[in-house]
């Protein structure tokens, strides 16, 4: 058996090369030699401006918030946006799958009675993001039947999918834990996260079928902060 | 200055950069880390509570040779200063993250370059699997990949290999950790065992019960020493404690013995 992965290998070299290398390689004595480097290091510049660029608007986050993910997501109108965008505003955010038959509908129910709790004013500048746990079967249709199927306000709510590798970080962050099950079923705890308007996380709650009270407190304070730091 | 215009990134030119670097002997810190093919192979993991459980396939893949070491990570952390301890956002890793170094950008006595790199939080080790165009592995991957001994690919049955991987977990942590480069095992990957503790991409999930009936019963999460009695093969003891402590684990946390080494897909389709 051949132990090295020689494809895969010579594809990550020119980057990690220059990457990590760059101010190093720059004192060569060969003028030739000296462009080339030169022109590897723009490369490598133009390349770190584009990964800063797709991370817009993280300069001023504090450092405890969660909008430092880059989660990039569709909703259900299949508008791309990202996961920090949600930022200016309060936000609950949870996760769930559109084939779940128990839980899901719940967490659903859950969000809805929580909202019915708030001043209608302060329900006003409340969004709600439920993120997908299921990518291979939650399309942008498959989201937009479950929020036509229970009227949520999309002006407020957002049904979306991201893949498989953001799923698991978005729910690490979150403190959500799951796993796949054969039947194509997930097991999941069913949190519900308050964020503030600059995604940090103000509240959880795991509990099921009714609002919880010190998390309809806590959403309420949030937004009425919110509102006197408006004025 | 050269007659070409730079404006594209052309194979030659590529292929002149690895050249150059290699000539300036920045090689041996820029070389690609080896990656070992490991092929794909039914297979039932530790974790499985059932004894009639099927073995589940797990596909080819490629996985690092070596745990990422200091020095690795603090090439990473200068390129992407994000990473850096005084700057990572805490919602990525907790305050003990790269405590050990002396410096945000520097190693120090407490950290040699060739040490595996621990005190690092789960989101730090993706980061770093993505600069290398790999992830982390799966559980099962792993442990698929750490049921090798020098021999033969399923170990786990070998009284002898068991009491071998015993004898390190059961070495006082307060000794100064080795550096990588112990004997390969069967597929050519080192320091599965008796070096630290490694993330996996699937840990907070590892002791979801898969019982749907179950399903959200958060409170059955917290209690991980039952749920282990539920295990199938309970003379693993090594590979149990490995899955107890992972999935204690938040995807903030840093402890001194945990690291990480990365996986990514084979494209080469091998079957045994």
């Amino acid at each position: 058996m051949k132990p090295m992965h020689d494809h895969a290998e010579r594809d990550a070299l020119p980057c990690l090369c220059c990457g990590s290398n760059v101010a190093r390689c720059e004192g060569a004595p060969m003028p030739r030699l000296r462009s080339i480097l030169r022109f590897v290091a723009l490369c490598a510049m133009l390349f770190g401006l584009g990964f800063a660029c797709a991370r817009a608007g993280a300069g001023e986050l504090p450092r405890d918030s969660t909008y430092h993910l880059a989660v990039p997501l569709v909703d259900q109108d299949g508008r791309a946006f990202a996961f920090a965008d949600g930022r200016g505003r309060a936000r609950i955010v949870s996760m769930f799958y559109t084939s779940c038959k128990y839980v899901c509908p719940l967490i659903i129910d859950t969000l809805l009675k929580t909202e019915r709790e708030l001043a209608p004013a302060g329900r006003e500048r409340l969004d709600v993001l439920l993120v997908s746990l299921d990518p291979d079967n939650d399309t942008p249709d498959a989201l937009k039947r479950i929020a036509d199927k229970r009227h949520l306000d999309t002006s407020r709510w957002r049904l979306a999918r991201t893949d498989a590798a953001h799923v698991r970080r978005l729910a690490a962050m979150l403190g959500i834990q799951y796993k796949q099950l054969e039947n194509r079923e997930f097991s999941h705890s069913s949190a519900l996260v308050l964020l503030d308007a600059d995604g940090r996380i103000l509240a959880r709650s795991d509990r099921l079928g009714e609002a919880d009270p010190d998390f309809v407190a806590a959403a309420s304070r949030a937004l009425g902060d919110q509102a006197s730091a408006k004025r | 200055m050269d007659a070409r215009t730079p404006h594209r990134c052309t194979p030659a030119l590529r292929v002149a950069a690895i050249a150059a670097c290699a000539a300036l002997s920045c090689i041996a810190h820029a070389a690609a880390p080896a990656y070992a093919t490991i092929p794909a192979t039914g297979f039932t993991s530790v974790i499985e509570t059932e004894a009639s459980a099927k073995p589940v396939q797990v596909a080819a893949y490629a996985l690092r040779v070596e745990p990422v070491t200091n020095a690795e990570f603090l090439a990473f952390v200068a390129a992407h200063p994000e990473w850096r301890r005084d700057r990572v956002p805490s919602v990525f890793a907790d305050a003990r993250y790269l405590a050990h170094w002396r410096a945000a950008d520097a190693l120090g006595e407490q950290a040699s370059p060739a040490q595996p790199v621990t005190q690092v939080s789960w989101f730090a080790a993706q980061a770093y699997c993505e600069s290398e165009h790999a992830r982390l592995p799966s559980w099962i991957e792993w442990e698929r990949a750490a049921a090798a001994s020098a021999t033969v690919a399923d170990a786990r049955g070998d009284p002898a290999w068991r009491r071998q991987l015993l004898d390190w977990y059961a070495k006082p942590s307060s000794a100064p950790l080795a550096v990588i480069g112990a004997a390969p095992n069967l597929y050519g990957v080192r320091d599965l065992h008796g070096l630290v503790w490694e993330w996996v991409d699937d840990q907070a999930s590892m002791m979801v019960t898969s019982d749907s009936r179950d399903q959200n019963d958060p409170d059955r999460l917290k209690f991980c020493g039952s749920a282990a009695l539920s295990l199938r093969d309970r003379d693993n003891y090594a590979l149990l404690m490995r899955i107890a402590l992972l999935s204690s684990l938040q995807a903030v946390d840093t402890t001194a013995n945990l690291g990480f080494r990365c996986a990514r897909a084979s494209d080469t389709l091998v079957t045994p």
